[in-house]
């Protein structure tokens, strides 16, 4: 009991001390716990059976009603057709990934660098706030034509299209992150004469993480949408072509299961793009934000 | 005290270090938050402003910090250099305003790093700080850990880490529970009584400002002014017992009806 109590008092260990471990004690207390367990497993379970359900499903419906594979291929097909088309479907995929992660490279930088410019001076956000919001309203379906003709490299054309869909989520999302630092924490570095540069390094900067972060998550799906449009604009075939170049051509051979094998890598990109996000900013702000934080109910 | 009195240069057995000559203010809206305020604040007081709200106690409190500007009159600090623009001041907000990022101990040394002291040269002073408020075992955490009254003396603890000649106090302990309050109201005495340092605070509570003040100065509102400057002379050390004397109800009885009156002022206006 004297342990216990001791266990109690000492602040470090008060938060790892439920007991998990702990032998039931009760009906009640065993009852809770295997809710417990049920709701972890279910977490996982119920969601994957769902997804093999529907592809079964989806496989049936083509027995059931007899659809040509060229109309629409069983699930099975579409597999072996992933699996025997991999050369070049991988390929593609690699060229795709290159656009998306060189566009949202480029996008968190050039978004993060204007967004602390646009802070810092008023007369820079003014003058040039009304470009980033022309570039995020016209389509970038509209635009990609110009910038192909224009611009001579496939590849770089390719990246400022997916640049321009990715960067406006980031920009706007961290200038208003840089602006809702605590107003009294404001005041407080103003009051211990702190530089503009320390005011942005150690308040600024920390308090639009979470909101930086968020932008993140939306442009990282953003950049690879943008970059499966540009490459549906560009419409090349050969060297250099990406997934969605895949799928055109696939289109135009009604080679129906190759273009849903390259569908569905592009959405497994889009999953694992978001997970990855997520996880990145569950990491950053696990210590400290609200929205990171585990509630006990 | 006596003894920082006879080291002091000026002839002034207590010499102000900070006094406000003729302030008004009057914010961009047209409200005379302040009209005439003069006030001398001298060494090793603790001072506090109590009033109704909107009394502009805590714009006169923002006026000597330096964050906001009076509209007329000065702010002088006889003791200082001509000339010098940093005051070895500390404020302490009504919210623990800490950084939710930053540990115990980063929010403590946050005045020192801007002064570009490096975490080892400010760790036995941030240390000490800490000790100051018995927080010292909890450094390593984050601010959502704690209670609202361990926050509170995590933010007096970084007003404490510069050892700051005057400390500036904008109703600290007005969103605690009375309990929390109470005790932190005695930590704060006696730390005040051991660093004898100068202390302004702002509350609008008659029971706080007796039980810890030796001088409390009374404003009305509308405009903001002193209407009345009163001596707590009673003795400190000031503990519980002292919360429950008669000397205690009659200084809050006295505070009291001038504070009324000082209401009663602003209701004219």
């Amino acid at each position: 009991m004297t342990v216990a109590l001791s266990d109690k008092a000492d602040p470090a260990k008060t938060s790892y001390a439920a007991p998990i471990d702990a032998a039931p004690l009760d009906e009640e207390e065993l009852k809770r716990a295997r809710a417990a367990r049920i709701e972890s497993i279910g977490r996982w379970v119920v969601p994957l059976a769902i997804l093999v359900l529907s592809v079964w499903l989806w496989d049936r419906i083509c027995i059931w009603n007899e659809i040509p594979h060229y109309i629409l291929p069983r699930p099975g097909l579409v597999f072996e057709t992933l699996l025997i088309d991999w050369p070049i479907l991988w390929v593609a995929l690699l060229n795709t990934l290159k656009i998306t992660f060189g566009a949202l490279f480029i996008a968190t930088a050039g978004g993060l660098g204007l967004a602390v410019l646009f802070t810092q001076s008023k007369w820079i956000e003014i003058s040039f706030f009304p470009f980033a919001v022309i570039l995020q309203v016209t389509p970038i379906i509209a635009i990609a034509p110009l910038i192909l003709i224009y611009v001579d490299s496939l590849t770089a054309s390719l990246l400022i299209c997916a640049w321009i869909v990715a960067f406006f989520p980031i920009l706007s999302n961290t200038v208003l992150g840089l602006n809702s630092a605590d107003h009294n924490l404001r005041n407080l570095f103003q009051l211990y004469g702190a530089s503009r540069w320390q005011t942005l390094r150690y308040l600024r900067l920390p308090a639009a993480m979470p909101y930086f972060l968020g932008g993140l998550k939306i442009a990282g799906g953003l950049s690879l949408i943008g970059a499966i449009v540009a490459e549906f604009v560009a419409g090349s075939a050969g060297s250099g072509s990406g997934l969605a170049n895949q799928i055109l051509e696939a289109s135009y051979r009604l080679n129906m299961p190759r273009m849903f094998a390259a569908l569905l890598m592009i959405s497994v990109t889009g999953i694992l793009i978001f997970l990855t996000m997520n996880l990145l900013s569950h990491l950053l702000l696990r210590k400290w934000h609200e929205s990171a934080l585990k509630r006990e109910v | 005290m006596t003894a920082m009195a006879h080291t002091s240069m000026q002839t002034d057995p207590n010499p102000a270090i900070v006094s406000l000559k003729g302030i008004s203010k009057t914010f961009s809206n047209g409200t005379v938050a302040l009209n005439n305020m003069s006030l001398d604040i001298r060494q090793g007081e603790f001072v506090s402003l109590l009033g109704p709200s909107g009394c502009g106690k805590s714009t006169a409190l923002r006026i000597v910090t330096g964050l906001t500007g009076p509209t007329s009159g000065r702010v002088e600090w006889p003791q200082e250099t001509a000339g010098a623009t940093e005051h070895e001041l500390s404020f302490v907000f009504q919210e623990p305003t800490l950084m939710p990022w930053a540990t115990v101990f980063a929010n403590v040394w946050l005045p020192l790093r801007l002064k570009g002291i490096s975490q080892r040269q400010a760790h036995d002073s941030v240390m000490e700080a800490l000790e100051m408020v018995s927080l010292a075992e909890f450094a390593k955490s984050y601010p959502r850990e704690l209670s609202g009254g361990m926050k509170m003396r995590v933010s007096i603890a970084r007003a404490l880490v510069t050892k700051p000649k005057l400390l500036l106090m904008d109703e600290p302990f007005a969103a605690l529970d009375e309990i929390t309050r109470f005790k932190l109201n005695n930590d704060l005495l006696h730390l005040w009584e051991t660093f004898g340092w100068t202390v302004v605070f702002v509350t609008h509570s008659v029971f706080e400002s007796v039980y810890l003040s030796d001088r409390i100065v009374v404003m009305a509102a509308r405009p903001g002014r002193v209407v009345n400057d009163m001596a707590i002379d009673a003795p400190y050390p000031r503990d519980e017992s002292f919360r429950t004397s008669a000397v205690y109800s009659g200084f809050c009885r006295d505070v009291s009806q001038a504070l009324h009156a000082a209401m009663d002022a602003g209701d004219d206006m």
